[in-house]
């Protein structure tokens, strides 16, 4: 069986809803980086160097990695060689099949992306990451997704720091319907989520949602105040949090790495979710953080409604980039 | 490494061509490679790079690099005066209306810092130019983007106009300038929301808020993080508005910032600010030249020679140096030392722009406390002047005195000696492996 039919069967397991949302909101993504690799197909009819000096800057300029994609490359040019491919067509084939590879590694695909909640008691999620990346927004959104599963959730408003940012928090729980449990500004965030853990507990509550204040890896003592944080938590519940989510921006260039880096040491991040891919950002860094650091993307944020969460999935990924290719390669095989 | 700096990059290609004399066209390539991985890696815009290195090729390929005596730093030269021409100036001056008010529109994507950088621009013009701004909260969209701009307001002590969620951005803009001629505001910042550029809809509220207004500037606040995809976003907001700048955000993260760079080469438009903290006075005039030294992973080292060139007596320098060679360098030298690094610059700062220091081992941890040298100055400045050229003489109940003196502890004035005794060491093994090698840094206190 083909790769493309393969991906295709495995992306219409899902609902159909959550597959179109997400093709939707990749819209811009595919439209770039689909008409960028037809071009360049049909620009060169043999496989040469020139070809793959192109097809590098398409992947650099989806923010992939510069070291993420000079591996592909060799990859590729290996894998050309030992099927002997001379036409450029049967090529992208091979693309979306290294991407999908280099993403999912030795995991298991089914397990990789799917939130680490408990069946029992309280589950803890640490949401952590940079300024303006969109925690808050995602802690709506989430609030708001565990709800409609039926879920009891609690908010506890941990960034202290930001102007503004209690309030907003504050927005969301109503939007979400979930309590937010809150201190003043400038007052200690560790103190904000043990009095959660407490609320949490004592409302018992299936899931708490931890916010804080965004802050750039490279604030030493920023940092530290968030291991405390962490520490505090599992304190309270050993084997707690069950996720750390760091939010990373889609528009971010190879800084993102710096972040994943930076804050898997300090809170040990279990998972990522990737905001703003509504854009013409493609995200491209994640596929580079997957590689380099093994870290999984969860869920990407696709726009500014409380719906717009959606569960990420790289065949979906791949298959929104690739999938105007797919329907044409079926249509030919007919 | 994902984060080498162009210097280290080009260590190995620099090393196969020292000793051959003559640089070939090859060489020239493969250096070239180098400086475009460097600034790809940078998150400078491909398209851009590819430009840069067209240009970079031909100026080393002709004679300037292979004459020279050291091509590998004259390769980066090279490269170091392209991006520092693409990046123009500096410019940081903000227009003045000749009837006041004079308008200010921000505007960006979510989260690039608009409310937080429209605090300190008001900030920035009151403590400067001595202003009286008014504050607009145009974010109707984005929850309590108004409760922020209120509380930087109240933090200020400046007026914010603001009209709720329920109302429209264009009146709320128009009307605050009405209020802000009654009320005799000289300047009106304008935070509106976040957008998508390929938002339509919304978009089109700003045109409508610009024509309505017509604003004296229009800034882009940018997130310096920003990847490959700050080409698309700048280009389609100053399409669409005209943009008359850019103001950076979050600089004082460790990013190389190469959007800076795209931006800058696409738009045409100046840099004219840079975010460089939370609070509200961290907004500086942008430096172009630093900012390419910063992009090539260089640290700010042409910063950091500058101000080592103007502050630091250079026959005292020199002096030193002997002293450090000779062996005879006392506590009295120190203390003169640390004046002149001292008055150089907050530590920390002086680290930063050292060229390869975050990747020294231990240096990327290191948190350099000022007060530790205020701690260090006061102990030397106890010790009599015997003991200062011969430290061998301070015995426990010196050590006692040293530390009632300066107020530290006994322990405190025992780590100085030792450091210094190591320091001392270091000094000579570092002279003695610089012996016979040119160049190296003329630093005082290296």
């Amino acid at each position: 069986m083909s790769f493309f039919k393969k991906l295709k069967d495995k992306v219409n397991k899902q609902t159909d809803q959550v597959t179109d949302k997400f093709k939707d909101g990749l819209t811009k993504t595919r439209d770039s980086f689909t008409t960028k690799v037809n071009d360049l197909v049909a620009k060169y009819r043999k496989v040469d160097e020139e070809f793959f000096e192109e097809l590098e800057e398409i992947l650099i300029s989806a923010d992939v990695g510069v070291e993420t994609v000079m591996e592909l490359i060799e990859e590729l040019e290996m894998e050309v060689k030992r099927r002997n491919i001379q036409d450029t067509e049967e090529v992208k084939e091979v693309i979306s099949e290294k991407l999908v590879e280099i993403y999912y590694g030795d995991d298991d695909e089914e397990t990789v992306e799917a939130l680490n909640i408990q069946k029992d008691g309280l589950s803890v999620i640490l949401i952590v990451g940079v300024n303006g990346v969109g925690k808050t927004t995602t802690i709506g959104k989430l609030a708001h997704q565990l709800k409609q599963e039926g879920k009891s959730v609690v908010l506890a408003a941990g960034d202290t720091f930001r102007a503004g940012a209690i309030d907003q928090l504050d927005v969301w729980g109503e939007r979400a319907g979930v309590d937010v449990i809150k201190h003043n500004e400038g007052s200690d965030p560790a103190a904000v989520i043990y009095d959660g853990i407490q609320a949490a507990r004592s409302r018992g509550a299936d899931v708490l949602l931890c916010d804080t204040a965004g802050r750039l890896q490279n604030k030493v003592n920023l940092m530290k105040e968030l291991s405390k944080v962490r520490k505090v938590i599992e304190r309270e519940i050993p084997e707690a949090p069950h996720e750390t989510l760091l939010v990373l921006d889609a528009t971010t260039g190879q800084n993102a790495i710096s972040q994943a880096k930076t804050f898997k040491e300090a809170t040990d991040v279990s998972g990522i979710v990737l905001t703003k891919l509504d854009g013409t950002a493609r995200g491209g860094i994640v596929l580079a953080i997957r590689n380099e650091m093994n870290i999984p993307v969860k869920y990407v944020g696709l726009g500014e409604q409380i719906t717009d969460l959606q569960p990420f999935n790289a065949h979906q990924l791949v298959y929104g980039l690739f999938g105007d290719l797919m329907t044409r390669v079926e249509q030919e095989e007919k | 490494m994902a984060f080498e700096g162009l210097a280290d990059r080009l260590q190995g290609t620099i090393k196969k061509i020292t000793g051959k004399g003559k640089v070939t066209e090859a060489d020239v390539k493969e250096m070239t490679r180098e400086v475009r991985l460097a600034l790809l890696e940078a998150d400078v815009n491909y398209k851009v790079v590819k430009d840069l290195i067209k240009r970079i090729k031909e100026r080393a390929v002709g004679q300037e690099v292979m004459e020279s005596l050291t091509p590998g730093q004259q390769v980066i030269k090279v490269v170091k005066e392209e991006l520092t021409e693409l990046m123009g100036g500096e410019q940081s001056k903000i227009a003045v209306a000749n009837k006041p008010p004079t308008v200010i529109m921000m505007v960006g994507l979510q989260g690039a810092g608009k409310t937080t950088t429209t605090g300190k621009l008001a900030n920035h013009l009151r403590k400067k130019f001595n202003r009286n701004p008014l504050l607009v909260a145009a974010d109707v969209y984005r929850p309590a983007a108004i409760d922020q701009l209120e509380t930087l307001g109240e933090q200020l002590e400046m007026p914010v106009y603001s009209k709720g969620t329920d109302a429209n951005p264009v009146d709320i803009a128009n009307e605050a300038i009405a209020k802000a001629k009654e009320e005799h505001h000289d300047y009106v910042l304008i935070d509106t929301a976040g957008r998508l550029h390929i938002d339509e809809d919304l978009m089109g509220e700003l045109t409508q808020i610009k024509e309505d207004t017509s604003p004296d500037e229009i800034f882009l606040v940018v997130d310096s993080m920003t990847g490959q995809d700050a080409v698309t976003v700048a280009d389609s907001f100053d399409d669409q508005l005209d943009i008359s700048g850019v103001v950076l955000t979050k600089l004082d993260g460790d990013t190389r910032g190469g959007a800076a760079l795209s931006i800058r080469a696409v738009t045409g438009k100046p840099i004219k600010f840079a975010g460089m903290g939370e609070k509200l006075d961290q907004l500086e005039a942008f430096h172009p030249d630093r900012m390419a030294s910063r992009i090539l992973g260089m640290g700010d080292v042409f910063s950091l020679i500058e101000k080592a060139e103007t502050e630091v007596d250079e026959k005292k320098a020199k002096e030193m140096q002997s002293k450090m060679r000779s062996m005879s360098f006392t506590f009295e030298d120190f203390l003169e030392q640390m004046e002149q690094v001292k008055s150089m610059g907050p530590l920390d700062e002086l680290i930063d722009m050292m060229p390869g220091a975050n990747k020294m081992k231990g240096m990327k941890n290191l948190q350099v406390d000022d007060k530790q040298l205020t701690h260090i100055e006061a102990i030397i400045q106890s010790m009599t002047k015997t003991e200062r050229v011969d430290p061998s003489v301070i015995n426990a109940s010196r050590k006692k005195r040293i530390a009632k003196g300066s107020g530290t502890s006994v322990a405190q004035v025992n780590r100085l000696l030792k450091q210094f005794e190591e320091m001392k060491k270091m000094m000579k093994q570092m002279t003695n492996q610089k012996k016979g090698k040119k160049g190296g840094m003329n630093l005082p206190f290296m």
